[in-house]
């Protein structure tokens, strides 16, 4: 009877830690929001005050006022990520099939290659690209800060592609061609949604990489293509000066994307669906 | 219903040739079975009948026409493969429809062929179901039932039973060859399962190596392997050599390691060379009596006796060659140490290709 309870009161215990863990890392990640929303309902706040001093909505009412870029930028930075995501999936899905199915000499030393941006300072190789993008007119433009957007988030969409194309059997496709299906006919109707998860994963992160960019977008851009996080570095210092309530607003703003995918992750993307090609 | 032929069919994988110049008559309406050890071509070689791999070198003709440059979804063949390959994100009607969704069948009709040839797989009703919530069986007969909605003209199947169980083996085999006599449709089996190329073929193509070293009937491959090699992969036991003594007309005496033996085969056997032969270990007979008599006699050493219901099976060790001999007549030599065995010169098969 004894050595029950002191299993029952191990687990319990065991659970209660688990919970405390769980509870430390939520505090971990949503404290820092909280001087955020504060800082961004601010309308002087000076220490030694646990509160602002004076609150007010001047640094939202700037925010969604016409007159400020905010609105602009917004758009331009949802245009952008959804510019530069399908453009990943384009240039990244026949990459990602030869990595994922084929066998070939040098393959891990390509693989390695195709992730090196996450390895290599952002700011050395958009300095590099950008005497380049000078020359091809590319610079302070949409397109070329689009162009330039693919280099961070390639890593991210051929390495999901290729692990579902790892998982996908050319057994299907032999099956869709014996069957009458022609190349692009097989495409469409077998190879795509059984890969679909992969590309939807490897949107969400090319979306949100995008989305955050700032290195890339500030120089090839060069305060032209004006983002949200151009914009917030504006606001932080640049010409503008110090605006604490202004810089909070917007990062609340640039937080919203990441909080709404993961909602969506968690309900849209289901077990069953990463299941499907895998046997 | 159409018949295949190969034609010097070559394929090539590098250095490495995978099928070795293939020439075979496939006949109309039968079912031929491929039937070798792994990676002897036979998948290889259907793959290309499908055309789903090009053909290094060589010709396959459907009813005498040439089809090599006829791409896969155009040469209107069903084919099953080992692991079923259903589309998971499809439900079963939807699967076995898709052939007729290529070839831009209106649904009205789809849904009609669809529910006619799930009955004849005895899965009427499963059409809203998904794969994933079939069991084996089901999922193959689906496989079936897709590559046969088509109206194909040939029928190819990759090893569809190597991943049940047994006893659903058995089952599917035996509905595999039911559904083809009702269909008569032109089907091209591959297996390395030696019992089930018996049941199911018309004719049996043998391959070793890229190459086909027979192609017979089940009964002739069984009963006249062309080599020790072929009558290994069978199965089949006793298999010696020995030097020609002497051949004539329906006689060839054998300097063997049994002894001489004398077998009533017509064949041109060059004296001093050497052959191999075999003889059924049923087609054996086994005696207490150690006395070596009359020809084709032989004294040994009994190993092993065991006992299989009807039949007892002894393990006879005669010059150091261990012969197995299968008794039928309901009789046990036990305790019994020599035995001598008896070789009927009719029921023994030399081999004409020995090296």
């Amino acid at each position: 009877m004894d050595g029950l309870f002191s299993v029952v009161r191990r687990k319990n215990f065991v659970l209660f830690l688990q919970k405390v863990f769980l509870g430390a890392m939520a505090l971990w990640v949503l404290v820092p929001f909280i001087p955020l929303f504060l800082w961004s309902f601010t309308q002087s706040w000076f220490w030694p005050n646990l509160l602002p001093n004076i609150w007010g909505i001047r640094a939202w009412r700037y925010s969604f006022a016409p007159y400020s870029k905010v609105l602009e930028a917004i758009w331009t930075t949802i245009l952008l990520s959804l510019f530069v995501t399908f453009l990943n999936i384009i240039i990244c899905l026949l990459p990602a099939k030869v990595l994922g199915q084929k066998k070939f000499r040098g393959k891990e030393f390509i693989r390695l290659f195709l992730l090196s941006p996450l390895i290599v300072p952002p700011i050395a190789v958009a300095l590099g690209i950008l005497s380049i993008f000078i020359r091809l007119g590319l610079s302070n433009t949409f397109i070329g800060v689009a162009i330039a957007h693919l280099i961070p988030t390639m890593p991210y969409m051929t390495m999901m592609l290729s692990a579902v194309f790892e998982n996908f059997d050319i057994d299907f496709e032999e099956q869709a061609r014996s069957l009458g299906a022609g190349p692009i006919k097989t495409f469409f109707y077998v190879t795509l949604p059984v890969i679909m998860p992969g590309i939807i994963a490897g949107s969400l992160f090319t979306f949100l990489v995008s989305f955050n960019e700032f290195v890339f977008t500030f120089l090839v851009g060069g305060g032209k293509v004006i983002t949200l996080s151009v914009l917030l570095f504006n606001f932080m210092g640049g010409e503008a000066g110090y605006d604490f309530p202004i810089t909070a607003a917007l990062a609340i703003i640039m937080s919203i994307p990441g909080i709404i995918f993961l909602i969506v992750t968690e309900r849209a993307i289901k077990e069953e669906f990463f299941t499907l090609g895998f046997k | 219903m159409i018949s295949v032929k190969l034609r010097s069919l070559c394929k090539k994988f590098g250095k490495v040739v995978a099928v070795n110049h293939i020439n075979l008559d496939i006949p109309a309406g039968k079912i031929t079975v491929f039937l070798g050890p792994s990676g002897c071509g036979k998948t290889t070689t259907l793959k290309m009948i499908a055309g789903l791999i090009t053909p290094t070198e060589g010709d396959i003709l459907f009813n005498d026409k040439s089809v090599v440059d006829v791409p896969p979804e155009k040469r209107n063949i069903g084919m099953v493969f080992q692991r079923y390959v259903l589309f998971p994100h499809m439900n079963v009607a939807q699967n076995v429809g898709f052939g007729l969704k290529m070839r831009n069948v209106k649904p009205k009709e789809i849904e009609k062929k669809v529910k006619e040839v799930l009955e004849l797989v005895h899965l009427s009703g499963f059409e809203e179901k998904f794969p994933a919530q079939l069991s084996g069986g089901q999922q193959q007969r689906v496989a079936i039932a897709r590559a046969l909605v088509i109206d194909p003209v040939l029928l190819l199947m990759d090893e569809p039973l190597s991943n049940l169980d047994a006893k659903l083996r058995i089952e599917m085999r035996s509905f595999i060859l039911s559904l083809q006599r009702k269909l008569k449709i032109t089907t091209i089996f591959v297996t390395h399962d030696q019992a089930e190329a018996m049941v199911l073929a018309d004719k049996i193509a043998v391959m070793f190596d890229g190459s086909i070293v027979q192609f017979d009937d089940p009964k002739t491959l069984f009963n006249h392997p062309v080599s020790p090699e072929v009558a290994d992969f069978l199965g089949a036991a006793n298999i010696l050599k020995g030097l020609v003594k002497s051949c004539s007309e329906n006689k060839v005496l054998i300097d063997s390691e049994l002894g001489e033996v004398e077998v009533s085969q017509s064949g041109n056997f060059e004296i001093g060379k050497e052959v191999s032969f075999t003889i059924r270990p049923e087609h054996i007979e086994i005696n207490s009596d150690k006395a070596s008599k009359t020809k084709n006699t032989y004294v040994g050493e009994i190993k092993e006796v065991v006992y299989e219901g009807g039949m007892v099976r002894y393990y006879v060790n005669c010059g150091e060659k261990i012969i197995q001999v299968h008794d039928l007549s309901n009789r046990v030599l036990s305790g019994v140490k020599y035995a001598s065995i008896y070789l009927d010169p009719g029921k023994i098969w030399i081999f004409p290709n020995f090296n």
